[in-house]
């Protein structure tokens, strides 16, 4: 019998094995912390500190009043040295709380140990979900506690964890399961209590069995009632349009939230901080990254503090045996490339990737030659060919009328072009033309 | 580390098949029926081949040079078309012919509308087309090993009485007159099973294509309907090398279905009540124009959206 998938899609070369049987490391390094004001989508923070605060481990450092935001915590004690503006891993230049760590990682946090979920009002629970800074942890970083409070004419009838991890290189989410599953299925018992109408389906991919049957295991042990789904191997698995089609069978139209088909898609990473911040009063201050390449020495998942600077992580895995020419926050498919390595981690960094010149190839584009190879892989059911020519011709209406705003920008295209065309960042910049042109009649 | 980094848009992996290596892989996939060719039509087969190779490739480096574009035929998609266009004519025939016809193919087909991926027509088809209007006689003049014959195309259409039909045998391993990459059904087959395989077409435009020819002529009556009808002439030629074109047939598995008919439809039309005997040239040359119109009307639906975007 087949495994359930989506329809389309691609299959690159895995290269999970770097860090797939790596037990997560626990790195507590010393010295400088840079938070980001801004590590999720939506209203970024004010520093609620001043420079020469003394802080300590889960302490809010930036908060703001705005609904679609989670404040940021530090993930170390010691002194706030600094707040100004430095680059982030995503190239950009944002406002950031700089700490210098004592080396004590003391605790501070409010919240408090509940420990038996149950006895708590829904309300409660997404409150402290909240305070405890959560953020979906699969990468998007959509604030946890929005998605735990959707309109109220909107049933939620299934909690999909997404336990897929289809970008290769990546196996964060993989040891986490493998090593520490009994709060991911806390989390989505805490998750079904907010929701008990909702089915619960942890969803992984089939080339982690071990995940699957440890996975298995626990949800068995507890009596959780949600089932364990494997999926086909099959990228792009575990963005979430695709994940609730083969999970549900539904398609969320364009443009509305899972909630609208009565989806809760909660990385299995987001679920492990829900239990902590729950049952044990823990909020986000640290993540696990898949720090990987052809060029890192010693490949391995380092469960660091947030603010870790990306060249200790490094560092912390053997440092370089060749020269990188690329260097990714997050996967080959949909990680962004860093300009330096002197910025931080934040909440969304999944995985640290130094590829070398021969593993990201630069090429030069050559004439689409219509070979419908994008077309087959489009999971969105676009003809990214089509898209591509009009983008470079600034036809942004027929970018839009041809359903271009729906891209996910997976890179399904772009990776299978034989002409080497650049047809994701094509989209991007179509998306972005729409998006001004309507700035500009509004 | 002390190097810059190379910053650019995701993604940052690449496929390894690129231009070049599916274009390798069609000439790989064309040989049998070449060697086949020239077993049964005479070694002069090989010239024709190297004429048309060569015109092909010279007359798109130089063109490219002449209007200082990147010079391109490394991607050896020039060598494809030389292979076709030298597949698609007798053996006998004088190669300053197949020059012409590879300079036509390659100038005005392909690089008058811009190059790779751009052109309209299968240029090796148009090639073939041109040369069949400018040297009528040169063009349908068969012969196996030297000697004389009919095509089995020619004997059902009657416009060669003299002629007798072959064994199916013989028209399957390519034993009959023919141009010298058609005959051998055989070798054409076990060539487009490779490019199947190996992911480069898809099934649906030959399938579909030698299908339609085959139901249709056989629900016409015609002699030897449906083998003799789908081993002889240019079909499995056509149907596996020509009609898949990237560049002049749609991209959408929907469209690939309809310009498949389409082409099967019309060379049955021509086969049967047209003044040639052969209509595979024409009907993928009349489908091929057909291609951007198929492509609008078959737009895949958009995940999430209720209908499609077809007729827009």
């Amino acid at each position: 019998m087949s495994l359930p998938t989506f329809k389309r899609g691609i299959h690159p070369k895995e290269n999970k094995s770097l860090t797939s049987e790596s037990a997560i490391e626990d790195f507590k390094p010393s010295g400088e912390f840079v938070y980001p004001m801004s590590q999720h989508i939506g209203a970024p923070c004010s520093p609620v500190v001043k420079k020469g605060d003394r802080v300590l481990v889960g302490q809010k450092i930036g908060d703001t009043e705005a609904f679609v935001s989670a404040p940021i915590l530090s993930s170390v004690s010691g002194t706030v040295k600094d707040i100004t503006t430095r680059m982030t891993i995503s190239g950009g230049i944002e406002q950031c709380v700089i700490v210098e760590s004592d080396g004590e990682f003391e605790n501070g946090t409010t919240l408090v140990p509940r420990g038996d979920f149950k006895s708590l009002p829904p309300a409660d629970c997404v409150k402290i979900v909240r305070e405890a800074g959560i953020v979906g942890a699969g990468g998007a970083t959509f604030p946890t506690h929005v998605k735990l409070s959707p309109p109220p004419d909107k049933k939620i009838r299934w909690i999909i964890v997404n336990g897929v991890e289809c970008e290769p290189f990546l196996n964060c989410d993989n040891r986490l399961m493998r090593e520490e599953p009994e709060p991911i299925i806390g989390g989505l018992e805490i998750c079904m209590h907010v929701f008990p109408e909702a089915e619960g389906v942890i969803a992984v991919e089939d080339n982690k069995p071990e995940a699957i049957a440890r996975i298995g295991r626990e949800v068995s042990e507890r009596g959780c009632k949600a089932r364990v789904m494997p999926h086909r191997v099959k990228y792009p698995q575990g963005a979430e349009k695709m994940l609730i089609y083969t999970v549900t069978k539904q398609e969320i139209p364009p443009g509305a939230l899972p909630a609208e088909v009565g989806c809760l898609v909660m990385n299995v990473r987001t679920l492990y901080h829900i239990w902590h911040a729950v049952t044990d009063g823990i909020p986000v201050t640290e993540r696990i990254v898949s720090v990987t390449g052809d060029v890192i020495a010693n490949p391995k998942n380092i469960r660091a503090p947030l603010g870790t600077s990306v060249r200790a992580m490094i560092d912390a895995a053997g440092g370089f045996t060749g020269d990188p020419v690329k260097i990714l926050a997050g996967g080959p498919m949909m990680g962004i490339s860093m300009r330096s390595i002197d910025v931080p981690i934040v909440k969304g960094t999944s995985g640290i990737l130094a590829l070398s010149a021969n593993a990201a190839r630069s090429f030069t584009e050559t004439n689409c030659i219509r070979c419908g190879r994008c077309v087959s892989s489009c999971p969105m059911g676009l003809q990214p060919s089509l898209l591509d020519r009009v983008v470079r011709l600034r036809e942004y209406a027929e970018f839009e009328a041809a359903g271009g705003m729906n891209c996910i920008e997976c890179g399904c295209c772009s990776y299978i072009c034989p002409a080497r065309r650049y047809i994701t960042q094509s989209c991007r910049d179509g998306k972005a033309g729409v998006m001004a042109a309507r700035k500009k009649s509004a | 580390m002390d190097q810059l980094l190379s910053v650019s848009s995701s993604p940052h992996i690449r496929s390894e098949t690129d231009t070049r290596r599916i274009m390798a892989w069609v000439i790989a996939s064309l040989a049998p029926a070449g060697v086949v060719g020239a077993f049964f039509l005479g070694t002069r087969s090989i010239l024709v081949i190297a004429a048309g190779i060569i015109s092909c490739v010279a007359a798109e480096a130089i063109w490219q040079k002449y209007m200082k574009q990147p010079v391109t035929v490394s991607d050896l998609s020039a060598v494809v078309t030389g292979l076709l266009l030298a597949y698609n004519v007798p053996p006998t025939i004088p190669l300053w012919m197949v020059v012409c016809g590879g300079v036509f193919a390659m100038i005005i087909v392909k690089h008058f509308f811009g190059g790779i991926g751009q052109n309209i027509l299968n240029p090796a088809l148009a090639g073939r087309a041109m040369m069949l209007i400018c040297w009528p006689i040169a063009m349908t003049t068969w012969t196996v090993r030297g000697v004389s014959g009919a095509t089995p195309l020619a004997v059902l259409k009657g416009t060669d009485v003299s002629g007798t039909l072959p064994s199916i045998a013989d028209a399957f391993l390519g034993n009959i007159g023919g141009c010298i990459g058609e005959t051998s059904a055989l070798a054409i087959i076990i060539g487009g099973g490779l490019l199947i395989y190996k992911d480069i077409i898809s099934w649906r435009i030959p399938v579909v294509y030698i299908v339609t020819v085959a139901v249709i002529q056989t629900l016409l009556g015609r002699q030897g309907a449906p083998l003799m009808e789908i081993f002889s002439g240019g079909l499995m030629l056509g149907a596996f090398f020509m009609a898949t074109d990237y560049t002049t047939s749609p991209m959408t598995s929907k469209g690939q279905i309809i310009f498949a008919f389409g082409c099967g439809l019309i060379a049955s039309l021509i086969r049967s009540f047209g003044g040639y005997p052969e209509g595979v040239s024409y009907s993928i040359l009349i489908m091929n124009l057909t291609t951007p119109i198929i492509d609008r009307l078959t737009m895949p639906r958009v995940f999430g959206e209720v209908k499609d975007h077809g007729g827009r």
